[in-house]
């Protein structure tokens, strides 16, 4: 009896092993390749290489978030954020938020969120619709202040009947850019080699 | 030579007869209504709901076939352990392929891959059919009963899809902005599982 | 369905009255609302009502002639009521073909599905209200301005619930919500005209003081406790009386006599409930209002508070468990 279970454990044991061995490497570069992808997607463009030169920067709240910096040559023009907010509709939402040099927001990318599907999942499309300036987020320079939307006195217009959401995603662009700020006063070099390595394995794993 | 391929013919007769079983008399959706958690929680689009139907067919075929070639092989005294552990091992290869090839619709489904394991038509099949018939008719009970609830979240998902957003497999049939966003959401779900059971009765009973 | 039997309390004495009777005596009830709806939205008001109406009875029609295939029963008044209590719980800028869909839900397959008046186990209005919220909030949470004594166009502004919520500076003043003049549904201006209305129900004796007192007390001592503990706007009774549906919900939506409890302990029960749940929505929930969601939930309840409720029979022995 304990024979045959132990028997059908150790053969699905096995296979499993030759499944995963099979898939890891696919399965570690379709995620490499999301974060690439949304990288490439918030800052200007570069020719290094961001993942491999992100570090941690400590976020307000005592947490800390991950930061990429984009370069071209040996200049810096930009950073993207992985940023996060856990006020979401549906909790927690985690989006990357790309700045130039000049704190200008230069796009964003949505990694995964829980929202209503046709009300606060609109925040992909919504902050970056050019026709309608109210809403655009891109472009905005938070050096100005921060974006609040304009049912609480700020400067952007909520989606539609999804003021939580649009709240949400706005404390997680504020979050990313006092961030952004933080690396980009230290600037690059220094920061960056103070960094031990042992934060930047962090960051690595994290990004698994 | 007549007397064997009477035989033949019956026994094709049984086989096609234990697919259409699956797909329509023992639906496992409308009529067994087993599996209702991924049912109602997969099924926001048509090609969510296809994907979701399509990685259950494969652990059903599957692990019919593996329960049924161990029967003999498996005591009766842990069948439940070792018809879960065969059924989570192939779940488990499913979620890792998925992750490896099509990782945006790992994502859109989520959780509920890996839930496949729970899911009671898997088991149910592998208790009352695969561990009592022999290995063919196993499997094409696996991809009868597979092939059902395909079909079936299929279609609540192509139907909730259209209420909810104006499209069938993210074709535009009309314009989003008439879409009931709560055919998309949890309560939508309910109303059309509801009426999609009783319109089958319905048809079933003619 | 032949031998359905209907409980109620006993004794009962027939008194005359009739399905129709009680039901167009619910519409004059509706009257004053009715006219502060037309004096602050003017047409509109009137256009959304009547469509409504029409809506719910043409679909009623169909539904019972070409589905159930039995006598329409269209003028026992019960759809022309959903029609009207439907038209009162949206916007009054609510385009034509979302309220027809609302109507469609409430009649089709709220009523109709359970098998018509006196089967259906939800309030079909505010099942259609609901239902309309959830599929669409943006058309639904957008209400004009009321343009009483003003000759500008009508602009869309939140509601003072969702104000309470949000932005606590912008409330008006609790006698022009009382009286009906802020912005919302379109039944839901005056808390006034409402009361006005319940006062010709019970003095008609077609509904008990039971359900709407107790909802509207409950919600009154909920939140005067917390008011008392910290008086802050969010926690003003007079407030939550008098704002959004409270006193349309109380008064028409759960006195429905098909989806609410029939004994007197029972109804007790259902209103404080429906008064605390609302409270509860408004305060801690993410929708601004929640009287609707309060009374679909506690329609849920009904059964299981009439099976509790129902009081024991002349002469029965309690039996020794």
């Amino acid at each position: 009896m304990f024979l045959s279970l132990f028997i059908i454990s150790v053969v699905v044991a096995v296979l499993l092993a030759q499944v995963n061995k099979m898939t890891a490497k696919p399965i570690a570069a379709a995620k490499a390749l999301k974060l690439e992808n949304a990288i490439k997607e918030v800052v200007p463009e570069f020719d290094n290489n961001p993942v491999e030169e992100a570090y941690k920067m400590p976020a307000a709240d005592g947490d800390s978030l991950l930061v990429y910096p984009a370069k071209k040559g040996d200049k810096v023009v930009g950073f993207a954020v992985n940023t996060y907010s856990n006020n979401g509709f549906s909790g927690n939402i985690q989006i990357m938020v790309g700045f130039d040099m000049e704190d200008k927001v230069v796009n964003y990318a949505v990694l995964s969120h829980a929202e209503t599907p046709g009300l606060g999942s609109k925040m992909n499309e919504w902050f970056r619709d050019t026709t309608k300036p109210n809403q655009l987020v891109i472009g905005r320079n938070l050096s100005e202040g921060n974006l609040s939307v304009s049912k609480d006195g700020g400067q952007i217009d909520a989606i539609t009947a999804s003021t939580i959401t649009s709240r949400a995603f706005l404390e997680a662009v504020n979050k990313a850019y006092v961030v952004y700020k933080g690396s980009d006063a230290d600037t690059s070099a220094t920061k960056l080699n103070n960094t031990d390595e042992k934060q930047k394995e962090e960051g690595g794993k994290s990004n698994e | 030579m007549k007397n064997k391929k009477r035989k033949e013919e019956k026994a094709m007769n049984n086989n096609l007869k234990v697919i259409v079983n699956g797909l329509i008399k023992e639906n496992p959706t409308f009529v067994l209504l087993l599996g209702m958690c991924p049912t109602l929680a997969t099924t926001s689009s048509a090609i969510n709901g296809m994907s979701m139907g399509l990685a259950t067919m494969f652990v059903l075929i599957l692990s019919n076939f593996f329960i049924s070639l161990l029967k003999n092989f498996i005591p009766d005294q842990v069948r439940i352990p070792a018809f879960i552990v065969i059924i989570a091992a192939f779940v488990t290869i499913v979620e890792m392929m998925m992750n490896a090839y099509v990782p945006a619709l790992a994502d859109s489904l989520g959780i509920f891959i890996p839930l496949i394991v729970v899911n009671c038509i898997v088991l149910g099949r592998a208790e009352a059919f695969a561990s009592k018939n022999n290995v063919l008719a196993s499997s094409l009970d696996g991809l009868g009963i597979g092939m059902g609830f395909t079909l079936a979240l299929t279609l609540l998902g192509a139907v909730r899809e259209l209420l909810g957003t104006g499209k069938v497999f993210s074709l535009s049939i009309y314009p989003e902005n008439f879409g009931s966003l709560i055919f998309v959401l949890a309560p939508g779900a309910f109303i059309v599982l509801g009426y999609m059971i009783a319109t089958f009765n319905k048809l079933q009973k003619k | 369905m032949e031998n359905k039997l209907i409980v109620s309390p006993s004794p009962h004495v027939h008194s005359g009255d009739t399905i129709e009777k009680n039901m167009y005596g619910v519409l004059i009830a509706l009257i004053p609302a009715f006219l502060v709806a037309v004096y602050v939205f003017r047409l509109d008001a009137l256009i959304i009502t009547a469509l409504s109406v029409l809506f719910c009875m043409g679909f009623e029609y169909l539904i019972a002639k070409y589905i159930m295939k039995k006598e329409p029963a269209i003028f026992d008044g019960s759809a022309i009521i959903t029609g009207v209590l439907l038209a009162f719980n949206v916007p009054s800028n609510l385009p034509i073909w979302i309220l027809a869909l609302g109507a469609l839900f409430a009649i089709g397959v709220v009523k109709m599905s359970f098998g018509g008046l006196g089967n259906n186990i939800f309030n079909p209005a505010i099942a259609g209200r609901i239902f309309l919220l959830i599929s669409f909030p943006a058309q639904m949470t957008t209400w004009p301005t009321p343009d009483v004594g003003a000759t500008t166009d009508a602009i869309t502004s939140a509601t003072v619930l969702s104000n309470l919520k949000f932005i606590p500076e912008a409330l008006p003043t609790i006698k022009d919500m009382f009286l009906g003049f802020e912005g919302g549904s379109i039944g839901e201006m005056s808390a006034l005209a409402l009361l006005l209305g319940l006062v010709y129900l019970l003095w008609k004796k077609i509904i008990t003081w039971h359900i709407p007192i107790s909802i509207i007390v409950s919600v009154a001592v909920f939140t005067g406790i917390l008011y008392i503990f910290n008086p802050i706007p969010l926690y003003n009774p007079l407030i939550h009386l008098f704002s959004g549906g409270l006193m349309l919900g109380a008064v028409f939506m759960a006195t429905d006599y098909v989806t609410s409890p029939m004994t007197k302990s029972g109804m007790l029960i259902y209103g404080v409930s429906i008064g605390l749940i609302t409270v509860a929505i408004r305060l801690w929930g993410a929708y601004p209002e929640g009287v609707s969601f309060a009374i679909l939930l506690m329609n849920a309840f009904t059964p299981l508070i009439n099976n509790y409720t129902t009081p024991k029979r002349f002469g029965e022995v309690v039996k020794n468990g």
